[in-house]
């Protein structure tokens, strides 16, 4: 047997005596539930006149829902006169649960033509939500950027210690994975180069390769992805946790204005800081191209340089860390209004990360995308 | 039948240095409901965790239906707490599954019972506890703090529980669905017949619903008796609590119920 619940006890017994009396003893608990089932289906209850609680040692609610389905309801209700009052109470509880379970009406299974409907509708709500997503986050933009038209022109209202707090998180905090990832970046990107251009005798180009990549795309996209991941999440955590708990109301009926408390400093933060961790990147990643080709390539540190200094222009440099200040605002104001998305309960705080996360590693990359296109017509 | 559920003997708990309980004395008797009231930060609720297993006890002893509760291995203790129902102060509903899977959950997994037959159970336990049928299928998220209360209470009840654990179950709702719970409570009582373990702040909840009250101060159980003689003792916490302003309230609202 099934290891039981409340397992005490004599198994259920119901017996037919001459006058159709059906005598109930053992335990009616919901342990011996299949039991009880099997007891009560081997008779019929059209034929059964009266029930016979009194030897019955345990009746809980789940064999009492046994009894009264398969005794009816109002059947049920007579017998239930003769028990002692607190079987009666249980019984008659049961039955008036019951009634208000078959109250309800049946819901129809779907069939297949709806079903497909309601996926085409889920599909519709999908873009639905998709635009609005947008329209919010543009609608969330021009928010923070009317508080910081107001608040630039008065500098007693600039937040500067909330401001360093953030930069201090976000920027500096942020230095030494940033670095390290780019580094390794760097060496893998190396390695690559001298494999494909060591069969066209062009080893010498893995050096334009690295430094290249790294000026325009990578020093500032791995510092984007990082920040993406590390503080959007932490800013849509830190602000969903305040509105549910509802600081963000309590500023609010205090007539103060949570952009400018809390919204502004953190995409100044984030304005100063990613540039700063790009050109970091940028650096700490040629630095891994580099310590790779005076390792296994045969080009020392020296000549790495001189051909840095010779053949490529501070304009790529430029270019590269131009996108910087966009990817911060997109990462900045994702990871805010997300935050202030929150309703309610912690699973909200959960879901809202998550897609703070998503979307600005999504915008990150499809700007960054756009934007080489762009670089690209202008032969820049 | 021996006619005590629970007995807890010189209980206790610490937490680093702070000390919540020591020497704590009680008992919990069949059919009957304890209310275990005390200022904030006495332990009610470190109380009610140490008996139903969730904080260790430093000290002491917990003889839960004859069974003392430290000596239990794992799968004794386990079959034990099955026949407990605890109802938390926030529901603790599981937010991921709507009412009724809610409460079929632990029938589905302490019981042969089929989740046909499951469901069966808990529609019939949601109804129980006065919720409507249509509440079956929606989610914890959509819900009021009186049906949470309601729903949770569904659950705690899920496997015929011989002791149901009440975390302030009246907090945060109004005074009407407060009174309705608490008639719900006395009814399923009377219908059930399992005891309860009742912690509240709630005067009106004590006064029309507990058989007893246990008041719980400078770290033990002052007293544990009938509301008229805890009422009557001579301390200064259990004079200004019963008859403070609230306290006079309640009793006078007792008085004319009766």
């Amino acid at each position: 047997m099934d290891e039981l619940v409340n397992a005490s006890g004599s198994a259920p017994l119901a017996s037919l005596s001459e006058d159709q009396q059906l005598t109930l003893s053992g335990t009616w608990t919901l342990a011996y539930f299949h039991a009880i089932r099997q007891q009560l289906n081997a008779h019929d209850a059209k034929n059964i006149e009266s029930l016979s609680l009194e030897t019955v040692d345990q009746l809980d609610t789940a064999a009492a829902q046994l009894l009264i389905e398969w005794f009816g309801s109002e059947r049920m209700q007579q017998q239930a006169d003769r028990l002692p009052s607190q079987r009666r109470q249980l019984i008659l509880s049961v039955i008036d649960a019951l009634a208000v379970v078959a109250s309800a009406p049946e819901i129809a299974p779907r069939r297949w033509l709806q079903r497909r409907a309601d996926s085409l509708a889920r599909l519709g709500q999908l873009m639905t939500a998709l635009v609005h997503q947008q329209l919010y986050l543009l609608g969330f933009l021009g928010v923070v950027l009317t508080a910081l038209g107001r608040s630039i022109w008065r500098p007693g209202r600039w937040r500067l210690t909330a401001t360093v707090a953030h930069i201090h998180q976000t920027g500096l905090n942020a230095v030494p994975i940033v670095a390290l990832l780019t580094f390794m970046v760097g060496a893998v990107v190396a390695f690559l180069g001298a494999t494909v251009l060591t069969t066209f005798g062009a080893t010498i180009y893995t050096v334009n390769l690295v430094v290249f990549s790294f000026l325009r795309e990578f020093g500032v996209l791995l510092a984007a992805i990082m920040l993406a991941g590390r503080t959007a999440s932490a800013f849509t955590a830190q602000l969903g946790a305040m509105k549910s708990n509802e600081e963000i109301d309590a500023l609010r009926t205090q007539g103060l204005d949570p952009i400018e408390l809390l919204v502004l400093p953190r995409v100044i933060a984030l304005w100063i800081s990613l540039p700063l961790l790009a050109f970091i990147g940028t650096l700490s990643g040629m630095l891994g191209g580099a310590v790779v080709g005076a390792v296994s390539l045969d080009i020392p540190f020296t000549q790495f340089w001189q051909i840095v200094e010779r053949d490529i222009s501070v304009r790529h440099l430029w270019v590269g860390l131009s996108k910087a200040p966009l990817f911060a605002l997109v990462i900045a104001i994702i990871g805010c209004a997300e935050g202030f998305k929150v309703s309610g309960s912690a699973q909200s705080v959960g879901e809202r990360t998550t897609s703070s996360v998503v979307q600005s590693i999504f915008m990150v990359i499809l700007l960054d995308a756009l934007a080489a296109l762009y670089f690209m017509q202008m032969g820049w | 039948m021996n006619n005590t559920v629970i007995r807890v003997d010189n209980l206790e708990n610490r937490f680093g240095t702070t000390v919540v309980h020591q020497g704590l004395d009680l008992t919990l008797l069949r059919g009957e409901i304890l209310g275990v009231v005390g200022g904030s930060g006495t332990g009610k609720s470190v109380l009610l965790r140490s008996i139903v297993g969730l904080k260790p006890i430093d000290d002491g002893d917990i003889h839960v239906f004859g069974q003392r509760l430290t000596a239990l291995d794992r799968r004794q203790r386990a079959a034990l707490e099955r026949r407990f129902g605890v109802l938390f102060q926030q529901g603790a509903l599981y937010s991921s599954l709507n009412l009724l899977e809610n409460v079929a959950l632990p029938l589905v997994e302490h019981t042969p019972l089929s989740r046909h037959e499951a469901e069966g159970i808990a529609r019939m336990k949601l109804a129980l506890v006065g919720l409507p049928a249509r509440a079956a299928s929606q989610m914890p998220a959509a819900l009021s703090g009186g049906m949470i209360k309601r729903a949770a209470l569904a659950r705690a009840l899920a496997l015929d529980p011989d002791v149901l654990f009440l975390d302030e179950p009246t907090a945060g709702l109004d005074p009407i669905s407060a009174a309705r719970f608490d008639q719900l409570l006395l009814t399923l009582r009377d219908a059930l017949g399992f005891s309860v373990f009742l912690v509240t702040h709630d005067l009106d909840t004590l006064y029309s619903v507990c058989d007893r009250v246990a008041v719980l101060a400078r770290k033990q159980v002052l007293i544990a008796d009938t509301l008229e003689n805890v009422a009557a003792t001579q301390d200064d916490w259990i004079q200004d609590y019963f008859h403070g302003p609230r306290g006079r309230a309640a009793y006078a609202n007792m008085k004319e119920n009766r």
